[in-house]
């Protein structure tokens, strides 16, 4: 009887899934708005000096890594609030004490958090076709990326959420870690344009795998192999689901 | 019946070495009201947290409806609800949603008309569409019944039912719990207030530093606690107890100006107007009379040392 309880893991996705559309407006409005203004200040005013990068317009060179930004800042925060406010406001407990395990807890919290940050990604592609024309070389490899990583860094996310003890902790990975890896992973510029000592460095960063992967299957770009990429994502998503497993399985500030 | 749920040589030791639940076996019956009387820190909310899931024993095993709950635990969750002792709700959600939430999450398919019969049976009905942070404190505790009850549990857990509830919100309580009596739900209840074991429970188990001393049917065991002393303070000093007036539940006190009478207050004649009569008859003058009954934590601490000196 180790079957997956869907019910469960319905219940818990339709559940995070409502208090997105509850404020709909919100969670896209923010998102929308620093696109806008990325755009003004990246694409219009820098763009304007830098033209292109290796053959595409700078305007359009940065959407993937826009796209990338808010994925990754989108689930992790979702992910990590959906499953810390329960322990803050003391429902945990019915995900303790109902029939469902690891797996259907990390699917109904982490799928919902994907989703939405695939959501405002979506969204942040058609305003981007608003500003500059942006073609998707490889649509497919494209959506793989975009899954990929939102599952990934929702992961992660969903892992912070276990461990956060406070807003405080829940604010400052996401502050510290996230925003400053996906500055430095080549988001706005390409590495190739990094010294060869900083683009070496540059490639010790996860995130860098996860943009250039991502803006290959837009222009056929790509500061590391492709292959590398998806082996990146890959791994990190299977690191995470292990340590996920591992909390639930030792209780780990879950049952203390 | 047959046992709903049994408990075998069920221990648990915290890593810094607290023994909160010390090698306890019971079985409940299936349709029973078993209220786990103790002071604080007994032991009762660990028993109940290990039987639901929240903590995992060191020792023993419990199965529920013949399901191990660590072996073959989603179908024994399936059987169990928990209303815990604190209130927990998610404070921007309607009622209505809170409640169908945990019943998919129990794995079950969506029964509104079901969950309608449940709110209406508890008075929430008029609340389904408000939040629950508009709720009173009753209310709350009623939504976490409901939800508790909301995938047709065969258990039900009460883990302090009326902690901090007003004297008329623990009626109310005491109202919702005969009605799932009718409905056949087992019920497992802790308190520390003798007086709700003594209202809804049909045996009660009595735990003190993780152990359960005793499980007795509620009536047997109010026999037992529900006694009294009556003291008679005499205006003067008594050589001894006058033999016609003889009886093992009267003594004096050393000095003769104290007449002691341990009675029954459940005894349908308790002997005090005869025993007044009878001192009156002698013209012995009573200067003063008082009663008292021994403490919840008197009882408690004679309970314990009787097992420890038995140990």
């Amino acid at each position: 009887m180790n079957m997956v309880n869907w019910h469960g893991v319905w219940s818990i996705y339709h559940h995070e899934m409502t208090r997105f559309f509850r404020t709909i407006w919100q969670s896209l409005a923010s998102p929308v708005v620093s696109t806008v203004l990325y755009f003004v200040v990246f694409g219009a005013a820098i763009g304007g000096r830098i033209q292109s990068v290796e053959g595409v317009p700078y305007g359009a060179f940065i959407v993937p890594g826009l796209m990338m930004l808010t994925v990754l800042q989108q689930a992790v925060s979702n992910a990590s609030f959906g499953i810390y406010f329960p322990k803050f406001s003391g429902t945990i407990y019915e995900y303790l004490v109902s029939p469902v395990g690891w797996i259907e807890v990390t699917l109904g919290f982490v799928g919902a958090a994907a989703t939405k940050a695939i959501l405002i990604a979506l969204v942040i592609l058609l305003t981007s076709f608003a500003f500059v024309g942006v073609h998707i070389l490889h649509p497919f490899w494209m959506i793989a990326f975009l899954l990929l990583s939102a599952v990934g860094f929702s992961l992660l996310g969903f892992i912070i959420g276990l461990w956060a003890k406070s807003f405080e902790q829940l604010q400052i990975v996401p502050m510290m870690v996230i925003m400053p890896l996906v500055f430095l992973g080549g988001a706005f510029y390409s590495a190739s344009m990094l010294p060869p000592f900083w683009g070496a460095v540059a490639k010790l960063n996860p995130v860098l795998y996860l943009i250039s992967g991502f803006r290959w299957a837009f222009f056929g770009l790509a500061d590391v192999p492709v292959g590398a990429s998806l082996i990146a994502v890959a791994a990190m998503v299977v690191v995470c689901l292990a340590v996920i497993r591992w909390i639930f399985a030792t209780g780990w500030r879950l049952r203390e | 019946m047959s046992a709903i749920i049994e408990i075998d040589h069920l221990s648990k030791q915290y890593d810094s070495g607290t023994k909160a639940l010390d090698d306890v076996s019971l079985s409940i019956k299936e349709g029973e009201i078993i209220a786990l009387l103790g002071p604080n820190g007994a032991g009762k909310t660990t028993l109940i947290s290990i039987i639901c899931g929240l903590v995992v024993p060191t020792g023993g095993t419990v199965r529920v409806g013949g399901h191990d709950i660590r072996k073959d635990w989603r179908a024994a969750r399936k059987m169990i609800g928990l209303v815990p002792q604190e209130i927990a709700l998610e404070p921007f959600e309607k009622v209505i949603n809170c409640v169908r939430f945990t019943r998919r999450l129990y794995g079950m398919p969506p029964d509104d008309a079901y969950l309608e019969r449940i709110l209406r049976a508890l008075s929430l009905w008029d609340k389904r569409d408000a939040a629950t942070r508009e709720l009173s404190g009753g209310m709350k505790r009623r939504v976490l019944i409901a939800k508790a009850l909301s995938h047709n549990p065969k258990v039900l857990f009460l883990d302090e039912p009326t902690a901090g509830v007003d004297v008329a919100l623990r009626r109310e309580m005491w109202e919702v719990v005969g009605d799932l009596r009718r409905e056949g739900v087992t019920i497992i209840l802790t308190t520390h207030y003798l007086e709700e074991a003594e209202e809804m429970a049909d045996r009660v188990g009595v735990i003190a530093k993780g152990q359960l001393l005793l499980v007795k049917p509620t009536a047997q065991l109010m026999g037992e606690f529900g006694r009294k002393t009556l003291t008679i303070e005499l205006d003067a000093p008594l050589s001894g107890i006058p033999a016609d007036m003889a009886d093992p539940n009267l003594t004096l006190s050393e000095d003769g100006r104290q007449l002691a009478f341990d009675y029954d207050t459940r005894a349908e004649r308790t002997g005090i107007a005869r025993l007044l009569g009878e001192l009156a008859a002698r013209d012995i003058t009573v200067r003063d009379v008082s009663t008292r009954q021994s403490s919840l934590e008197e009882v408690f601490i004679s309970l314990v040392d009787e097992s420890e000196n038995a140990a």
